[in-house]
């Protein structure tokens, strides 16, 4: 239930590549698991609130106090490309 | 055909002067060196968490309160999703259906909504052109990303251009005033996007919107919104239908053009943040937000205008530079007696212009003491000095700074209180334009002139006008 | 004198260390070299630390860590190609308790990527195997860590669970494995996959040593704002009766999904319950059979946005081939990233799309609150509620791959306490008799809490492990 045409959508989305194969594979698995998932759809929920967090917290803040970041070779070193100081990347196709 | 009516909307974005960033402890900074401003935080690492700030909720609240938002009781963050460089989580942590603060108003304006969220970072970009157009590199630098922001999003209330600009500037002079943020259009702490439609005068319904980004300075704002507008009625009135895009102004020559938008770049996915957990601001909070508020705008013309008998243009003057406000304010609290009107007059006339001759700088930062001013403005309106050399004095003060009876006493410029001096001074000036004083003497008033200039210029201006012309009149029997 | 140091429990040798009578180098070495004969693929990396330094109730021992858990310096890697050489700038937040309680890191231990599996065979650095049987697996996704401390690799071992991956290879390994309450234990630096479901925990080889662990784990961390810690303490156990306990047994148990021979493990140990003084009922929990459903919207949504990060950017993978920014998410991303991720940031990205969020995403966060709903209800005329960990003992490598649905059922009973964000712990409770015959393996039984009863939790599970005395060990003919 989950067609070729949704799944290259909900890919490109995710930023993920899939081959054709990968393709028709990923519509037969999701549309299984899907078909389990969608056995939620016949609960009555009308009046139930969803679990947004977990915890019973509120207004856990932090105070405007800098403390030193990380020194920039450090954060460069894990780069890909750093350059001039920064991290390149091809240029993106609009904003 | 209808005529067509504008129906413009503000999306702003205001960056909130705090110490930190808004979710970790990495310092804000401006023109530093790219990336020494970061950490695992806010470069995303795996297994960072966000933790807010709490002066950035406290600007934000201060913001509500400016506004008269109503505050959510409770308000969450939510996860925007989105890939692009600049977004290191490829999210972005800001808030969706239940906002921090809604329903407010600033002036003649409607306020939908105000959110906390945060900043993106900035990419570089070294294309051929220097242009963002897919075959170059770009470079990331995540200084920036994380910087706190306050979104505020209007109710489109505003009907054309220009009040759109003389709104924009009243919500920034706002703001400036909360302390919370610089608000510089030209360094990016303040940007305003502008949603724009047409429809027909007196309909009910909105046309479908465009919205322009890209608008550095009040005054691409105004032009940016004038382009967009005369291009959809020409559209419309065409028999075309406006379609919902995102333009982009370009400053160098004033057009907007389409971005080119990706087919999903609007599906954000958004979902309550887990990583955080919800805002619920004590009554406690809100009292101080409101009570941190100093006089605004509106008030502050109020009282300017009705209490203080300012004209509205000076007044206005005055409100829009709070730091010229408080100045103006300073001298009249030190002048005592002197009506503001006068002091206001001297403030945003010859003390602006002294400024802008000396090179530029506001009132409050040049050398002249709201003191001294006050006893210059009193000395003019004693008459013990003209108004003349008043102004020369203001001159002396502006480079120097100092102590304007001092100035008087070293330059000499007392006004001439002697009016035996006075008199043998006009009568020698009589005497020296006998064809001036014939011609008065016929008649032609404004022939006073060159008898009053002789007389000026004898005394060096320290004569008051006014006294100098009664006893012309005098002496040619008028 | 080498093989008696490493019998020793945790707790027993932090007592004999601080003591002075068994050196702290000589115990690490020890464990070092049993680390290194690892053939059940357990380990990643292993580290010529182990020692720890400093005093402390775990003065001197040597952990296991779940390569989830960033390691300043130290490659930490999921087990994923797109991590692959990654060495974080920071530690972990649980990381660090554990130093600061004295103890070292043995090495880091293998894992499903991205903490996504119930077999660990979606390492990209080959699948770990069960001790009891290398042809079986070990569960997952902490199958490294469990396989460590069950095959005798290692003392103790922390991991994570999301919807059962602590408490599931616990049971498969024949070694007990705690999931504290969401928030009793900082998630800074554990990479993410479900953040509103992720925690830390214990694998250990008895209930004192998990209590010994998850006191110096739990508190509240300022790095983690949803983190609180338990107020009190874990404590370390002291019960030895179930006199006054009340064992909620949930009615809808599912009976024909059950291995027999685990359920016979299960009833056998709910008569041991009451041997003990406890009691023992059912309850209605009519929710939870619908949990595999809510978790797998709920935690391949949140992950989808977790693993977005992994683009090429900043650190990590970034494809060879040359391109433009598009072509270098998706090629980064489509050969960083394991199928069994793929399938889980697909789905989690469909649930959470236009048009689709309502029906998935909200619809399950609502099943989620009913599923709370329905523990607490229980929990108000119950102290714990019990259930096989696992339906079935270790099944065989590659037996579940080809259906990742079948593979989600191994979750069934874990993942309705990991939607209610509550505690629970799996003991050993004996040996069985897989389906389709063969040598016995362990079976895990779990019981449940309410949120921050820990306490609770290890004294009873401490009590009942008495009781049981499962002393098989893998290789081994104990009778369990």
């Amino acid at each position: 239930m989950i067609e070729r045409e949704q799944v290259l959508h909900v890919a490109r989305l995710a930023r993920l590549r899939l081959s054709e194969a990968e393709v028709e594979k990923m519509a037969g698995e999701l549309s299984g698991i899907l078909e389990h998932v969608d056995r939620i759809g016949e609960l009555d929920l009308e009046e139930v609130e969803p679990t947004s967090h977990v915890v019973a917290l509120e207004n856990v803040l932090r105070a405007d106090e800098p403390r030193p970041s990380w020194p920039r070779d450090v954060v460069l070193e894990q780069a890909p490309d750093p350059a001039e100081g920064a991290f390149r990347v091809p240029s993106p196709q609009a904003e | 055909m209808a005529e067509l009516e504008a129906v413009i909307g503000l999306e702003i974005h205001v960056q909130l002067s705090t110490r930190t960033k808004m979710f970790c402890g990495c310092a804000l900074s401006f023109g530093d060196e790219p990336n020494v401003h970061t950490c695992p935080v806010c470069l995303a690492h795996p297994g960072v968490l966000p933790v807010p700030n709490e002066e950035a909720v406290r600007y934000a609240l201060r913001i509500a309160a400016a506004l008269e938002c109503e505050v959510a009781p409770r308000s969450i963050f939510h996860r925007k999703n989105y890939f692009y460089p600049d977004s290191p989580k490829a999210y972005q942590i800001s808030q969706y259906d239940i906002p921090l603060a809604s329903g407010g108003r600033l002036g003649e304006v409607r306020i939908h909504r105000a959110h906390l969220e945060e900043d993106a970072a900035k990419t570089i970009h070294l294309g051929e052109s220097g242009r963002i157009h897919g075959s170059g590199v770009s470079l990331v630098d995540f200084n920036r990303g994380g910087t706190p922001l306050v979104e505020i999003v209007t109710e489109p209330d505003l009907r054309c251009a220009a009040d759109a600009g003389a709104w924009a500037r009243l919500l920034r002079t706002t703001v400036r005033q909360l302390g919370v943020s610089d608000v510089n259009m030209e360094e990016g702490s303040l940007r305003v996007d502008a949603n724009v439609s047409v429809r027909p005068a007196g309909s009910a319904e909105l046309g479908t919107k465009t919205e322009l980004k890209n608008m550095n300075s009040f005054r691409f704002l105004e032009r940016g919104i004038e382009a967009e507008l005369a291009r959809q009625g020409e559209l419309v009135e065409a028999g075309g239908t406006v379609v919902q895009e995102t333009l982009h102004f370009h400053p160098e020559d004033g057009s907007l053009t389409p971005l080119r938008s990706k087919e999903e770049a609007h599906d954000y996915r958004y979902f309550p943040e887990p990583d955080l957990v919800p805002l619920a601001p004590s009554e406690a909070m809100l009292r101080e937000a409101r009570e941190s508020l100093p006089e605004l705008p509106e008030a502050r013309m109020r009282r300017y205008e009705g209490e203080l008998g300012l004209s509205a243009d000076h007044a206005a003057q005055l409100v829009a530079e709070p730091e010229a406000a408080a100045y103006f304010e300073a001298v009249c609290e030190a002048a005592g007696a002197l009506e503001p009107r006068v002091v206001a007059n001297w403030v945003t006339g010859e003390l602006a212009a002294a400024l802008r001759q000396a090179d530029g700088g506001g009132p409050a930062d040049s050398k002249v003491e709201p003191g001294a001013l006050a006893a210059l403005v009193g000395m003019v309106q004693e008459k013990r000095i003209s108004h003349g050399s008043g102004k020369q004095v203001l001159a002396t003060l502006v480079v120097d700074g100092g102590d304007p009876a001092e100035i008087v006493e070293r330059e000499g410029l007392a006004q001439i209180s002697d009016s035996g001096e006075l008199e043998a001074i006009v009568a020698a000036a009589i005497d020296a334009n006998p064809d001036a004083a014939e011609q008065v003497r016929s008649g032609n008033r404004k022939a006073i002139g060159a008898i009053v200039g002789a007389v000026m210029k004898e005394t060096k201006g320290r004569a008051d006008g006014g006294e100098v012309n009664r006893l012309i009149g005098e002496k040619l029997g008028l | 004198m080498s093989s008696e140091l490493l019998e020793l429990t945790v707790a027993q040798a932090v007592a004999r260390i601080a003591a002075g009578e068994v050196s702290r180098r000589e115990y690490a070495e020890a464990w070092r070299e049993r680390a290194a004969g690892d053939d059940l693929n357990a380990y990643l990396l292993r580290t010529e630390d182990g020692a720890g330094e400093g005093e402390g109730p775990l003065g001197g021992i040597p952990v296991a860590v779940k390569d989830i858990f960033c390691t300043e310096g130290v490659e930490t890697t999921a087990a994923s190609r797109i991590l692959a050489g990654y060495r974080p700038p920071y530690t972990a937040t649980a990381v660090r308790s554990l130093r600061e309680a004295g103890a070292g890191v043995l090495g880091k231990t293998n894992m499903d990527e991205f903490a996504m599996g119930s077999s660990n065979e979606n390492s990209a650095f080959g699948p770990v195997m069960n001790p009891w049987d290398r042809e079986r697996v070990p569960g997952g996704s902490s199958g490294g860590s469990a396989a460590a401390v069950g095959g005798g690799l290692a003392p103790c071992a922390i991991g994570t669970d999301t919807g059962g991956s602590i408490r599931q290879p616990a049971a498969l390994c024949g070694i007990v494995g705690l999931k504290p309450t969401y928030g009793a234990v900082s998630r800074y630096g554990m990479i993410a996959f479900a953040s509103s479901l992720d925690q830390c925990g214990p694998l250990t080889r008895d209930v004192a040593d998990a209590a010994l662990l998850l006191e110096a784990l739990q508190g509240h961390d300022p790095c983690d704002s949803t983190s609180v810690g338990i107020e009190g303490g874990a404590g370390g156990p002291g019960r030895e009766d179930l006199k006054g306990l009340r064992f909620a047994v949930p009615a809808e148990l599912g009976g024909d999904s059950i291995e027999p021979g685990v359920r016979e493990v299960f009833d056998a140990t709910l008569k041991r319950i009451e041997g003990l003084g406890g009691e023992v009922a059912t309850a209605p929990l009519p929710h939870a059979e619908h949990g595999i459903s809510a978790y797998y919207v709920i935690a391949p949504a949140e992950a989808s946005s977790n693993l977005a990060r992994y683009d090429g950017v900043r650190y990590g993978l970034r494809a060879e081939r040359a391109g433009d920014l598009l072509e270098m998410y998706e090629s980064t991303r489509a050969e960083g990233f394991g199928d069994e991720v793929k399938r889980r940031i697909m789905l989690g990205t469909y649930a959470l799309s236009s048009g689709y969020y309502e029906a998935y995403y909200g619809r399950a966060q609502r099943v989620r609150t009913k599923i709370a709903a329905d523990y607490a209800a229980a929990f108000e005329q119950f102290d714990f509620v019990v259930t096989p960990t696992s339906p079935s003992v270790a099944f065989r490598l590659g037996e579940k791959t080809d259906d990742p649905l079948a593979m989600y059922m191994s979750d069934f009973f874990t993942v309705p306490i990991s939607l209610a964000g509550l505690p629970a712990i799996s003991i050993p409770a004996g040996l069985a008799e897989p389906e389709g015959g063969g040598p016995r393996l362990p079976v895990g039984f779990q019981i449940a809490a309410p949120a921050f009863a820990e306490r609770r939790l290890l004294d009873a599970a401490h009590a009942l492990e008495g009781e049981i005395g499962f002393d098989a060990k893998p290789g081994g003919d104990g009778d369990g």
